[in-house]
């Protein structure tokens, strides 16, 4: 104990000295959370729409006039010719182009129905395929509002329909910082957990201190926590300081409770520090740490759900989120934020990091040897 | 003098793959004494040296430092011996004293023993006013002896000393030896590797590795005689040109 005591007070020391990590702790929480929510959303706004207009008539103005005034959608081009619209998206200045026929208000008066031409840059599949969606909804508005000026009596339409009103439970304004403020928490979390523990331990291998240690009588467990303790610490106070940032701009008060989220979060740190320390045995530069981490890093936030659905992800890759702490985290931190879920609800994400906890730190603690 | 013997080894080999790095050393150290331990670049003295000290596992052969075996009771080892490695190794972001107090506390010293060992050792080594000052602002020939200073904070038996004067001024390192014999006067066996053969001359006796094995073990006067050699510089040479491995 004694010793652990000593190790501790060495480390915080070093810790508090070194500017650079201070600014790590402190800056990189703030500015991480206080950009990428607005930035990392999935709604597509300023969709650049070329318009071919070859009808040139009062309904085809009325349509335009209609797709332009919604946020979505900015008139980037118009011309009466697919060519030089289409030339507008090989330029990449176009996102979608909509072409109006010739005869479209003739045949719409006439015929009752009409034909649109919807062709979409999926260079970007997310913006082309949003895109179009969202136009078709407009166009479909359209239709019904021009419907409705025609039969005015009777009331009762001729045709049926079904409209689908929708409901967006714990989150009912659709608001992407909610679901993206608690993930994004979760990614600082696990690289300054990780990469910090990794580099200060092959910082002491480089240095040559480490050696200096082994030819002590401290033992294993005793540097293995000196290094973890600290971490964990800065780890629950970076926690603390995202989920002020969350409640102060964001207006983001977990609906559960905070003694679920840093009862996980203490069990998630101490299985990401145990990654970090196990990478640091295997790395012997800074240099080799930093790229295992970030490789790593990579994995784990394209595979942990943050940007994407882990459901919709194919079967395999489905698979390999079950091997991502990073997933179950930023699962809890969703569920217990949005949905106010308690321990029962995440049962089995506790034991299952605590599985990851006892497997890296398990295998760190093996692979360290204080004798080659 | 007291003839106990601290370091014993017997046919003691390390290889690396097929390399011999360590060729079945036989010797023994007295306590008290000032036992060189000279040899060529990648002769194999280091890892001869973290064998010894617990830092590296034996391939073959048998040693017992301070009364302990190598092979089952390095931990016991670690507790009475100090070593001073070819890297600078102290923390450089912590002060002289705070230094000092972490190696006295991961020995299980005393708060009492660290506060009083810490007084004499700035005394002696004259950088009171240097107490609070981060060790990385000192001068390499300060923090040299101040390493060794605190390689036998904890009193150990023996010291093992590896290259500590590279890189150091002819002053330093005179300084650095006055350190090494008022040490010896107290009893601590002092293990010392180095290139220098003036400091050779210093050591009560000396040995020389080449390509792994112990070539020559006497004192410097014996050796000089046997070698029929002017200084231990000429026997050194004679010695390493043997050599048929290359430094590294």
């Amino acid at each position: 104990m004694r010793t652990l005591k000593f190790l501790l007070q060495k480390e915080f020391r070093q810790i508090f000295r070194d500017p650079a990590i201070i600014r790590l702790i402190f800056i990189m929480p703030v500015i991480q959370l206080m950009i990428l929510p607005w930035a990392a959303d999935y709604e597509i706004k300023n969709i650049q729409l070329a318009v071919v207009d070859l009808d040139h008539s009062s309904y085809s103005q009325k349509l335009i006039s209609k797709i332009t005034s919604s946020k979505y959608f900015q008139l980037a081009h118009y011309s009466s010719s697919y060519e030089s619209a289409l030339e507008e998206v090989e330029h990449d200045r176009a996102d979608l182009i909509l072409q109006i026929p010739p005869s479209f208000e003739k045949e719409l008066v006439k015929e009752d129905k009409a034909q649109l031409f919807v062709a979409g840059n999926a260079i970007n599949g997310v913006k082309a395929n949003l895109g179009a969606a969202y136009i078709r909804n407009i166009i479909n508005d359209f239709n019904q509002s021009i419907r409705m000026e025609w039969i005015q009596l009777p009331r009762f339409s001729a045709q049926t329909q079904i409209e689908v009103t929708s409901s967006n439970w714990f989150n009912p304004l659709m608001n992407y910082k909610y679901f993206m403020v608690p993930g994004i928490l979760v990614i600082l979390l696990t690289m300054i957990g990780a990469n910090l523990t990794a580099i200060n331990i092959v910082r002491e291998k480089e240095i040559g201190t480490i050696e200096q240690i082994n030819v002590t009588p401290v033992k294993k467990i005793q540097f293995i926590l000196g290094k973890l303790i600290p971490f964990w610490i800065i780890g629950l106070f970076v926690l603390t300081l995202g989920l002020l940032i969350a409640r102060l701009i964001y207006g983001i008060i977990p609906a559960g409770s905070f003694f679920t989220i840093y009862a996980f979060a203490a069990l998630y740190l101490l299985a990401i520090l145990g990654l970090g320390l196990l990478v640091s045995t295997y790395a012997a530069t800074q240099q080799q740490a930093m790229l295992i981490s970030f490789f790593l890093m990579m994995v784990f936030i394209l595979l942990g759900g943050l940007y994407t659905s882990i459901d919709s992800m194919p079967r395999w890759a489905q698979i390999f989120t079950k091997f991502n702490p990073v997933s179950y985290f930023i699962e809890v931190m969703r569920m217990v934020v949005l949905k106010g879920s308690g321990f029962a609800d995440i049962k089995y994400h506790m034991l299952t990091m605590l599985g990851f906890a006892l497997v890296f730190n398990g295998w760190a603690v093996f692979s360290y040897r204080k004798r080659s | 003098m007291n003839q106990t013997k601290v370091i014993i080894t017997d046919k003691l080999t390390k290889r690396f793959g097929g390399f011999t790095a360590v060729d079945a050393i036989c010797f023994e150290v007295t306590k008290g004494e000032i036992f060189g331990f000279l040899g060529a670049n990648g002769a194999g003295k280091t890892t001869a040296m973290r064998m010894l000290c617990g830092l590296s596992f034996p391939t073959s052969g048998k040693a017992m430092v301070a009364g302990f075996d190598v092979y089952k009771e390095n931990e016991k080892i670690k507790q009475n011996i100090g070593y001073m490695s070819q890297k600078f190794s102290l923390y450089e972001d912590l002060t002289v004293k705070e230094n000092m107090q972490l190696y006295g506390g991961i020995y299980g010293k005393s708060n009492a023993f660290i506060k009083q060992k810490t007084e004499s050792i700035l005394t002696e080594l004259d950088i009171k006013k240097e107490a609070n000052v981060l060790v990385k602002s000192l001068p390499l020939g300060w923090k040299q002896k101040l390493a060794f200073a605190v390689a036998i904070f904890h009193e150990p038996e023996i010291v093992f000393l590896d290259e500590p004067t590279g890189g150091v001024d002819p002053v330093a390192r005179r300084e650095f030896w006055n350190m090494i014999y008022n040490a010896a006067a107290t009893g601590v066996t002092v293990f010392v590797t180095t290139h220098y053969m003036d400091e050779a001359e210093y050591c009560n006796r000396v040995s020389i590795m080449v390509d792994g094995k112990i070539e020559a073990l006497d004192t410097p006067h014996q050796l000089k005689q046997t070698y029929n050699a002017g200084s231990m510089d000429d026997v050194f040479l004679k010695l390493a040109r043997k050599a048929v491995r290359t430094g590294d």
